[in-house]
């Protein structure tokens, strides 16, 4: 093949690449705790029928879920200084990324909720467990505990996404890889690393999911 | 054929050499555009802003009034003769044109082939932002930020002479560029000044005015080899046209921004 492959080529812009991972993980952490809690939010709201929250919720979800990402994210950053708001382009991503997962996380989490059978609340109330506790370990636990993997997808698959910020010049890693192609013109070497990387962030940010939901989501059988 | 005869076809020879050298000097192209009452200008047809097709179907831009100026300093018919970037000089050479006004750069392997008038358009990559913004140098950039499309001529060249103090936002294409600039996401963008006027010429959001360049290729007349008459009747043109603002007004018209003092 005329083809020289040449992966030293990418090694003076390693830092660029740690940098650029950093960024990716830092948004992807911030985007999925605010996003989750913001799904629970939802979801209870919605399971519930809260008016006219759950309305609202509704809309929200619809907007979101039907739109691509890459267009809330431009809406953010280059629609919304129309309107007086400019956010720079770390503050756009977190938020189109929390704003993303919310929508799909209220529906994921509302789900569960509504898979808990009405008897087990009712169960709950009459051994004068208050409504905090029974929220918390009858509704909330069981339900995150039954879509627990669902959701995980879901955070793998918006830390993948925000490959899309990018595109208004958010320093994460594809940012780092386009940057890098720009300079050396290195594309097979350069994508295939990054590539490779985003794999092992996806495998890590897994890991590290499934070890949470042991932990935490799961009930522990204790005697 | 004996000797006498070979020597006097040699010099009979030498003689038609002679005079076939010295016809260009005759066949004056700026003669025989005062003659046939025409000049016939090379101008791009798809290159906006300085040669397009209009609405009514006539070519219009930059380099068609740059053509009718010196047309009409000469008192001939301007004739208009749509090329392309690659056969513009061949258009010259061959004699098919007397001037070509294309937006063509300068560099040695084209001066090697035709002769260049001075500089009669901007054609330069430099930093651009709004009218009340101060930045004559890339040192009054520290502490704001710049977009720029990455991997382009400006990115390179930026990203050499920037201090680390200048933040350069890299957006994929000149379009994300112009939006972060527009929506006020960077307070300056680097671009070509065709862009610019591109831009300027679209939308009143946020003028883009020149700070200072990064890369000048300004645009020159060609004209065919040793046709001296006509290269300085061009020059003297457009100097003219320099001082009396009938070149700026072009420029105004066309580019949206006053000349460049230094063209």
């Amino acid at each position: 093949m005329a083809y020289q492959f040449d992966f030293s080529a990418i090694l003076p812009y390693s830092g660029q690449l740690a940098s650029g991972i950093g960024y990716t993980m830092l948004l992807t952490t911030t985007g999925a705790l605010a996003g989750v809690a913001l799904g629970i939010l939802g979801a209870v709201l919605r399971a519930w029928r809260i008016q006219p929250f759950a309305w609202l919720f509704g809309l929200y979800v619809e907007l979101i879920r039907n739109t691509p990402f890459i267009v809330q994210l431009f809406f953010i950053f280059f629609g919304l200084p129309a309107l007086g708001l400019r956010l720079g382009e770390g503050t756009a991503a977190v938020l189109a990324v929390i704003i993303n997962l919310a929508a799909y996380s209220t529906e994921i989490i509302r789900a569960g909720i509504q898979a808990i059978p009405r008897g087990q609340i009712e169960a709950a109330g009459s051994l004068a467990m208050t409504r905090s506790q029974i929220f918390r370990h009858v509704v909330l636990r069981p339900a995150l505990q039954k879509v627990w993997p669902a959701l995980s997808s879901q955070i793998v698959i918006v830390m993948l996404g925000t490959s899309v910020c990018s595109q208004i010049a958010a320093e994460e890693l594809t940012f780092a890889a386009n940057f890098i192609q720009s300079r050396n013109f290195r594309a097979f070497e350069t994508y295939i690393i990054v590539a490779l990387l985003y794999l092992a962030l996806s495998v890590g940010l897994r890991a590290v999911l499934a070890r949470i939901g042991s932990r935490f989501v799961v009930r522990r059988r204790t005697a | 054929m004996n000797r006498r005869t070979v020597l006097s076809f040699l010099s009979t020879s030498a003689l038609a050499l002679d005079v076939f050298a010295s016809l260009p000097a005759h066949a004056d192209v700026l003669d025989n555009v005062k003659k046939s009452g025409t000049l016939r200008v090379a101008v791009p047809q798809d290159f906006p802003p300085f040669g397009t097709v209009g609405a009514d179907m006539k070519p219009q831009g930059y380099d068609i009034d740059m053509a009718a100026l010196i047309a009409k300093d000469l008192g001939v018919k301007l004739e208009l003769i749509p090329v392309s970037s690659t056969n513009r000089i061949p258009y010259i050479t061959t004699g098919k044109a007397d001037l070509v006004i294309s937006s063509l750069g300068k560099n040695p392997d084209r001066e090697k082939v035709i002769d260049f008038s001075v500089a009669y358009a901007p054609f330069y990559n430099g930093v651009f932002g709004p009218a009340d913004a101060k930045a004559a140098s890339v040192a009054d950039l520290a502490g704001k930020t710049v977009g720029v499309t990455r991997g382009s001529v400006e990115d390179l060249e930026l990203t050499k002479i920037a201090p680390a103090a200048v933040t350069i936002k890299r957006f994929e294409d000149n379009n994300s560029t112009i939006s972060a600039y527009l929506s006020g996401q960077t307070q300056f963008a680097a671009t070509g000044n065709v862009v610019a006027a591109a831009l300027n010429e679209r939308t009143k959001l946020r003028p883009l005015t020149p700070k200072f360049l990064i890369k000048n290729s300004p645009c020159f007349v060609g004209v065919n080899k040793g046709e001296a008459a006509l290269l300085g009747k061009v020059n003297e043109v457009i100097a003219k046209a320099k001082k009396d603002g009938s070149l700026n007004q072009i420029a105004q018209k066309w580019l949206h921004n006053p000349l460049p003092a230094d063209l």
